[in-house]
């Protein structure tokens, strides 16, 4: 095994931002400088960072599109809606099962997640537009499969040519009657990146889905938990700790999602958010218009887990409740502290980097941090200022170009539904308790002080990082991967975890400890060298002597 | 049911495709473009385009794969998307430093109707492409062909840089098409052996199956040279492999260089290789030196010695074009039955040539190019076969159904060794016959009964 003895790499984070920048030429470097940020590890004194902008042609991104954020991201989890990519084929092939979204059939055996439905344009419909093919594709996915219910996402070419994807959905839906159709405006170009279509998608489910099945779900303490995709069965572990704890989850927004639990999200009377930045202005509409609250939670780390299990108990406030959830995670965490004793030994004083997703950079720290591992850089690949920032700077963000022409949905009460699960007495008594509705103080505050957080690292300053600061780990995705792995530095994905997971809950911890173990105490990495490479000196001596 | 919904009665389909056996044009340029030595290949559309195509083809050969993209917004798809295009250049050369950008388009920028040639010239009026680097492109549309037709555009587009100087080079340009870098590395192995001298390109052996030794280069040792590319316009022939990957190429050759050129199958199984070997070995002006021979033999050998497992086997295919041409080929010649044969890429004579080499096959043959693995599955559903083989997607189908898979094909996403060990020449037949027979037999060893379960087979 590899020692735990640290490695003591010494870096000024003002000279590896001088490093980064140094080779762009000088517009690029300007707009890169805005966003990389010497930590400075105070709060309401954190300095702005620029996020959520564009990405400058020709630098190698880790972004992906709109379309990747809506129908990959979003909707791609969702087990028993037909989702059919308007477009040409390759969009639809890519989102195709890649993201390790787990999903269980369950009782009704509905279930086309392993399915990849595509318009298949061509240069004919190119030419003379789309609109009948996709209206006779719907009609040929009604026929196959008879689902409750048809998605259509648009490909760049659709928005492009002026297919009117919204009328034709329309129209399906009235034909069929007994199948709700609607289409996703997610052209690729949109946006700057990923964030966009999560925006597109939460719309459009909480435009056409969201409310739609008004019968009463059973279950005392009734949540939904928006942002969490079942990456690896993280959701299924959540689930588990849910059940044990006598919370019913009415909708996950969507992992394992049905096509019902988002009609029936306004019968929960709680909303807890995973990950704020795909999902925070989903829980604000579902607040405004059926008055649930929400609260921040987050269940990668064991001790985040029993946090926000707690915060969900203190909510209800039944001490029946808070003490089920307390037995729970006395139950759970002996095993969970065990093995983080054991890792510790060989993890403790080791260094991460985390550039992924929109929350994911953040919440991970917290597992790191029950390693004994210190989080030395970090950044979102889509994150907006509020997830460096705080929810504080919502007020302050600016509107550009890019974020002006995606859709804010303007929510109103719902005469009929409206119902406020608490009232403001209630609210402020829990309030002046010292608890945090709808507030999240995002990555900055959490990191240390000189720690770099970068927002949209791209592949030469990711090579850069790792060659001046040299962390134990570096976490991004598929793309990054093997570039760092072949620097000799081990790289786990965050987006879909290479293999294994959950690494949520308290199961996830445990099944995470002992990947990193595995990852940064790995015998390999002490191989890139051959004996004659390390020690090249001749020392044979000639044959004929 | 991985696969549950899927009914065994097929019905007509003419909008929707399911379980695609094809992808976009695309990523078969991004592929082809990390065969040419020091080459950032460049999307120019939306960054999705070019994260799908960097993270599949990373999934499939577990390498770093580096390509730039042009980053559109609203206002490019609007506004042309030149000022991203002009902007990559200048960025690509100063952070990156390549030898050589080979951009492709995407349906976005084909769609508002970007033009990559005139984009080049106005770089280079604009001084942006440093004196001694290089750029090519290639007009990839999405919604015409497949993965296969968008690599085919771009070794075309390799061959756009080929020069004639007047004196001829002495050398065979050898077009490999969409094959792994172990097959590439095999071809060259194959041409050295015959004493040959070629330009194989593109190359991506060295490239996408390098070594992990503490060191990261983003242009690694492999690939065909630029000066290479040039030189080919100075052969004295052309081989191309495979009439979908590598027929453009070649013809280009011969009308603008006079280099002159035969397009052959893809040298997969036995009877496919011979006809490259004896066609490289007229063309070289060489002879066969026995170890080549000793290794068709060997071939040759193991069909005879394992026949009884492979007789009238019934076999379902999915791919691409050339490979599957090659394959059906070399099932038929051992005496094997390719019943359902699918490919995603559109093409009337794909389905030509299967028909004419399964002619003699005593079962029907169902064979659909700009098919879809849906169909396949249906097909499978109602006359079953002995063996699976294609890509990753098909392991659906053959859990559901219970049929042993041999993995071939792209994506490979759940397997490892296509890109350290080929599947072409007589060492590849060898290695497929392995895999083949392994996948019999191991289904064979499960359920057999234990009276007849045997030691020896």
């Amino acid at each position: 095994m590899a020692t735990t003895k640290k490695k003591m790499v010494q870096w000024d984070p003002a000279h590896v931002k001088a490093e980064l920048l140094a080779k762009y030429p000088t517009k690029v470097a300007r707009k890169r400088s805005k966003q990389i940020m010497i930590n400075e590890a105070l709060e309401n004194e954190t300095p702005e960072i620029t996020a959520n902008v564009r990405t400058t042609p020709g630098i190698i991104t880790m972004r992906g599109c709109t379309y990747a954020g809506c129908k990959g991201v979003i909707m791609g989890p969702t087990r028993d809606i037909v989702n059919i990519v308007h477009g040409p084929i390759g969009c639809s092939f890519y989102a195709w099962l890649t993201r390790r979204n787990q999903t269980d059939a369950g009782t009704d055996g509905e279930n086309y997640m392993n399915y990849c439905f595509s318009t298949d344009m061509q240069d004919s419909d190119i030419i003379f537009g789309g609109e009948k093919k996709l209206a006779q594709a719907i009609q040929e996915a009604y026929d196959l499969f008879h689902p409750r219910s048809i998605a259509v996402f648009a490909t760049c070419p659709v928005g492009l040519i002026g297919d009117d994807i919204h009328t034709v959905t329309k129209k399906m839906k009235e034909k069929f009657g007994d199948c709700n159709v609607y289409a996703f405006s997610c052209e690729g170009y949109k946006g700057v990146s990923q964030s966009a279509g999560h925006h597109i998608a939460n719309n459009q489910v909480f435009r056409h889905i969201v409310g739609e099945n008004d019968e009463e779900k059973p279950g005392k303490y009734k949540i939904n938990l928006l942002g969490e995709y079942n990456i690896g069965g993280d959701g299924f572990e959540i689930d588990r700790i849910f059940k044990k704890c006598g919370i019913t989850n009415i909708a996950t927004f969507s992992g394992n999602s049905t096509y019902d639990q988002f009609a029936s999200a306004h019968k929960a009377d709680l909303n807890a958010v995973m990950c704020h930045r795909s999902i925070n202005y989903v829980a604000d509409m579902l607040e405004t218009k059926y008055g649930i609250p929400w609260i921040k939670v987050n269940f990668i780390g064991a001790d985040a887990t029993a946090k926000s299990l707690r915060k969900i108990a203190q909510y209800f406030g039944d001490q029946e409740f808070i003490d089920q959830v307390e037995a729970v995670i006395a139950e759970e965490m002996p095993k969970v502290l065990e093995a983080r004793a054991d890792v510790r030994t060989r993890t403790e004083g080791k260094t991460a980097m985390m550039f992924v997703g929109g929350s994911r950079a953040h919440h991970y720290k917290e597992l790191f941090n029950e390693m004994g591992m210190k989080v030395i850089s970090a950044g979102y690949e889509f994150g907006h200022r509020d997830d460096y920032e705080g929810r504080q700077v919502i007020p302050d963000l600016k509107v550009d170009a890019d974020s002006r022409n995606i859709e804010e949905l303007v929510v109103e009460q719902d005469e009929k539904r409206f119902n406020p699960r608490k009232s403001a007495q209630e609210i402020k008594a829990l309030e002046d308790a010292g608890y945090e509705f709808k507030k999240y103080d995002g990555m900055a505050p959490d990191m240390d002080k000189d720690t770099l957080i970068i927002d949209d690292l791209n592949q030469y300053e990711a090579e850069k990082m790792v060659e001046l600061m040299k962390p134990d780990i570096f976490c991004a995705g598929i793309k990054e991967k093997y570039s760092i792995q072949k620097l000799g530095v081990p790289m786990k994905q965050l987006h879909s975890y290479d293999s294994g997971g959950p690494y949520a809950g308290f199961e996830g911890a445990i099944n995470f400890y002992h990947e990193i173990d595995r990852l940064v105490n790995s015998k390999v990495w002490s191989y890139m060298k051959a004996p004659w490479q390390n020690n090249p000196q001749l020392s044979a001596s000639y044959g004929c002597e | 049911m991985l696969l549950r919904h899927t009914p065994k009665e097929i019905t007509e389909r003419s909008a929707l495709m399911i379980n695609p056996a094809k992808t976009c044009q695309p990523i078969g340029a991004m592929y082809a473009a990390l065969g040419i030595h020091g080459c950032l290949p460049h999307s120019h559309g939306s960054q999705g385009c070019c994260a799908y195509h960097r993270s599949a083809l990373t999934r499939h050969y577990k390498e770093p794969v580096s390509a730039a993209t042009s980053s559109f917004t609203e206002g490019s798809s609007v506004f042309g998307g030149q000022a991203n295009m002009l902007q990559a250049i200048e960025n690509i050369f100063a952070v990156y430093n390549p030898v050589i950008i080979a951009a492709h388009t995407t349906c976005l920028s084909e769609t508002i109707g970007d033009d990559l040639k005139q984009i080049r010239k106005k770089a280079i009026t604009e001084g942006k492409i440093p004196k001694g680097k290089y750029m090519i492109s290639a007009s990839t549309p999405s919604y015409v062909g497949s993965h296969v037709t968008g690599f085919s555009n771009m070794v075309k587009s390799m061959a756009g840089l080929a020069e004639s100087t007047g004196k001829k080079n002495g050398k065979v340009n050898v077009i490999p098409g969409w094959v792994e870098p172990s097959d590439m590395e095999e071809i060259k192995r194959l041409t050295n052996m015959l004493g040959v001298k070629t330009i194989l390109f593109p190359d991506t052996s060295g490239v996408l199956n390098g070594p992990l030794s503490g060191e990261y280069k983003m242009f690694p040792d492999g690939g065909t040279t630029v000066a290479e590319l040039i030189s080919t316009g100075d052969s004295i022939g052309t081989l191309a492999l495979g009439e979908w990957c590598s027929a453009a190429a070649a013809h280009e050759l011969d009308t603008k260089n006079k280099v002159p050129c035969q397009v052959l199958d893809m040298p997969f199984g036995l009877k496919a290789t011979d006809r490259f070997i004896d066609a490289l070995r007229i063309m070289g002006g060489v002879s066969v030196p026995d170890e080549l021979s000793m290794e068709r033999g060997q071939l040759v050998d193991m069909i005879s010695d394992m026949h009884q497992y492979l007789y009238h086997k019934k076999v379902a295919l999915v791919g691409d074009p050339d490979q599957l041409i090659a394959m059906t080929e070399f099932l038929v010649s051992m005496d094997m039955c390719p019943v359902h044969i699918v490919t995603g890429t559109p093409g009337k004579e794909f389905e030509r040539r299967i028909k004419e080499i399964t002619e003699d096959m005593p079962f029907e043959v169902n064979v659909k190019a700009k098919g879809d693995m849906f169909l396949l599955h249906q097909w499978i559903k109602n006359e079953p076969v002995d063996l699976i083989m294609g890509n990753t997607y098909c392991k659906y189908i053959a859990r559901d159904e219970d049929i042993p898979l041999v993995r071939w094909g792209f994506p490979i996403l759940d397997r490892q060794g296509h890109q350290y060990f080929p599947t072409v020449g007589y060492k590849g037949a060898l290695r497929l016959l392995e895999k083949i027979l392994g996948a019999l037999q191991d289904r064979k060893d499960r359920d057999d009964p234990e009276t007849t379960f045997e030691l020896v087979l």
